[in-house]
């Protein structure tokens, strides 16, 4: 686009005097109009050829300023590392790595020698390092060269991915394990009672055909164990949209789970009820798996106690409280784990399926509950849950 | 960190810092390396970790020749002048770290049979403590981390109690299985390099707490 500039009126002024005093000066008269003539004209040629405009660019490139602000609050660590110096590192490095690291040499940041090669290299690539934050973590650096000596760097953590492949392998292993187990002892014990059907004492049969039945009803607790945790982890996504009084099914549940001969074991307390979103069927079983759990190993002449209060944050705080040997706390973090057992001898005589546990977290998660197990060896133990109250119960 | 005038002795000491760290990334592997290979008998893994402190070594004089370097151009004072006391030292300190490695690397290669061997079990917890102990005062010397170099100093005794109550166990099993003597004593070798590991931890400690602060941790007790 031409752009005329407007005509310079004060160097045209300083043109006029000078030739002005050209002339007074006593040249000749038209030598001082030439003169002026030939500044006024290189003037107004100067002036009607505006600079070039700078050549535009659509697509300017990034600086490093404006790339830290885009990758400031990704959740994933992402660090810049220029010429072996990290330059740049995001909320989440900084977090993860600590603050210092920022202007420390690569090396200061990723010390692991996997890591170290990858950027010493200085081409775009993955390594798999041990140990970065904690001893036994795992993560993986993913190396993207922007341009000579200039990388970024992006940190995913792999050890909760390695956690969840070995906890899959040991589910396959641990399902196939509970199963044929059960059902070797029916097959075996049958065989036995086919073939020498007549040699055998009738208190032998009878006790055979006890075992046969015990097992036999221990392996559909474990099917249907099964399909319960996975019906629930299938609906884990979707909220539950039923709102219900939560006393009312807690109490039901924790009677119907002491049955008649453990009654007198089972206390409940506390007054308040919440109305809560939420699945009835699934809450009673819930209560059913810990107060059963609270009555088989808690100590036997010990009573169970069931409270349902409020908890500080308004939440709705369900109580099962025993008071047995306890757990020791090397065996806390994993309870939860299917087929996970403190004493596996202990826990498959009194008929557990191994599987309890896992359906009680798979339901509290569904409900946008927490869930936390405190325990004393010696002393007992103390399951809390707590379930959000509904918005819309006033 | 307050940026320097001459911008080379910022990345001269940043370059230092760097080596340090690359070289207790080494000697941490280098360590989990050589007990992997006591306990499941892996002599290529062994042999590996023999090889691989060459590269420690030679990290080492280098950390020696540009802390000789930037002493001598730059002529450093107070913090900085710390700063790269503390890296001579601290290399020296690693370098013997990654020694004791490739030492247990070299003790594993000479135990036969595994199978009866109980003390075996102890050992990988007590190299886990020291590990634990290397790795956090890396992390620590990364971030001048005074607090988390006394925690480190503080671990110590659980590595020394593990000493004790592996030798006791080792001598028990020798003289009950007088076969296993050549084993054991190798076993009882490994056992004192780890202490040894963790005494090296402890002297980094105090080192990156000098470097940090000026002065040496409270309760030393030299």
């Amino acid at each position: 686009m031409e752009q005329r500039q407007p005509f310079p009126i004060a160097a045209w002024l300083i043109a006029a005097i000078a030739s002005l005093g050209l002339f007074l000066a006593g040249a000749d008269v038209w030598l001082a109009g030439a003169a002026l003539l030939v500044w006024t004209g290189t003037l107004w040629l100067a002036s009607s050829t505006p600079p070039p405009a700078p050549p535009r660019e659509d697509d300017p490139p990034i600086s490093r300023y404006r790339m830290s602000e885009l990758i400031e609050n990704s959740g994933s660590p992402i660090l810049l590392v220029e010429n072996g110096r990290v330059t740049v590192a995001n909320r989440a490095a900084r977090k993860t790595l600590g603050k210092h690291i920022v202007g420390q040499d690569a090396r200061v940041a990723f010390r692991q020698p996997a890591a170290v090669k990858l950027i010493e290299r200085g081409k775009s690539g993955i390594a798999t390092i041990k140990g970065l934050v904690q001893r036994r973590d795992i993560w993986r650096v993913n190396l993207q060269k922007l341009s000579k000596g200039v990388g970024v760097v992006e940190l995913v953590n792999m050890t909760a991915e390695a956690d969840i492949s070995r906890a899959h392998t040991d589910f396959v292993a641990n399902a196939s394990h509970e199963l044929r187990t059960p059902l070797a002892s029916i097959v075996g014990y049958v065989e036995t009672l086919s073939e020498s059907e007549d040699d055998l004492a009738p208190e032998t049969r009878s006790k055979f055909l006890a075992t046969i039945l015990a097992e036999a009803n221990r392996l559909q607790s474990l099917v249907s164990d099964l399909m319960s945790l996975s019906r629930i982890e299938a609906e884990k996504h979707d909220a539950p949209s039923e709102v219900i009084s939560l006393r009312e099914h807690v109490e039901q549940a924790a009677r119907d789970a002491a049955g008649p001969d453990r009654q007198h074991r089972l206390l409940i307390e506390g007054e308040q009820d919440f109305r809560v979103e939420a699945d009835a069927r699934q809450i009673e079983q819930l209560v059913r798996n810990l107060v059963d759990n609270g009555l088989k190993y808690g100590a036997q002449n010990e009573s169970v106690v069931v409270g349902l209060d409020e908890a500080k944050s308004g939440d709705a705080r369900l109580t099962v409280r025993d008071f047995g040997e306890g757990i020791p706390p090397e065996h806390l973090p994993h309870l939860t784990r299917r087929f996970y057992r403190t004493d596996p001898g202990r826990s498959r005589a009194s008929g557990g399926t191994g599987l309890g546990l896992a359906i009680v977290k798979h339901i509290v998660e569904r409900h946008r509950g927490r869930m936390d197990i405190a325990s004393e060896p010696g002393e007992g133990t103390l399951v809390t849950i707590r379930f959000p109250v509904a918005r819309d119960a006033g | 960190m307050v940026e320097h005038t001459v911008k080379a002795f910022d990345e001269d000491i940043t370059r230092l810092r760097g080596l340090i760290s690359e070289m207790g990334g080494l000697a941490e592997v280098a360590l989990q390396e050589a007990m992997d290979a006591l306990v499941k008998g892996d002599n290529e893994l062994a042999d590996k970790v023999v090889k691989g402190d060459k590269k420690i070594d030679a990290l080492e004089s280098e950390v020696d020749k540009l802390a000789v370097r930037v002493i001598a151009l730059r002529a450093p004072m107070a913090d900085d002048l710390r700063e790269v006391i503390a890296a001579l030292k601290i290399a020296g300190v690693v370098e013997r770290i990654g020694d004791y490695s490739k030492n247990i690397a070299k003790a594993s290669r000479e135990i036969g049979d595994r199978k009866q061997f109980e003390p075996l079990t102890l050992l990988p917890a007590m190299a886990d403590v020291a590990g634990e102990m290397v790795h956090d005062i890396l992390t620590a010397y990364a971030a001048r981390d005074p607090a988390l170099a006394r925690e480190v100093i503080a671990t110590d005794e659980k590595v020394d109690a593990f000493y004790n109550s592996i030798f006791r166990n080792v001598v028990t099993h020798m003289v009950e299985n007088p076969a296993t003597i050549t084993a054991g004593a190798q076993l009882l070798f490994v056992a004192r390099n780890i202490e040894r590991i963790g005494d090296h931890a402890t002297n980094v400690a105090e080192m990156v707490h000098f470097a940090a602060t000026g002065n040496y941790p409270p309760d030393d007790d030299e």
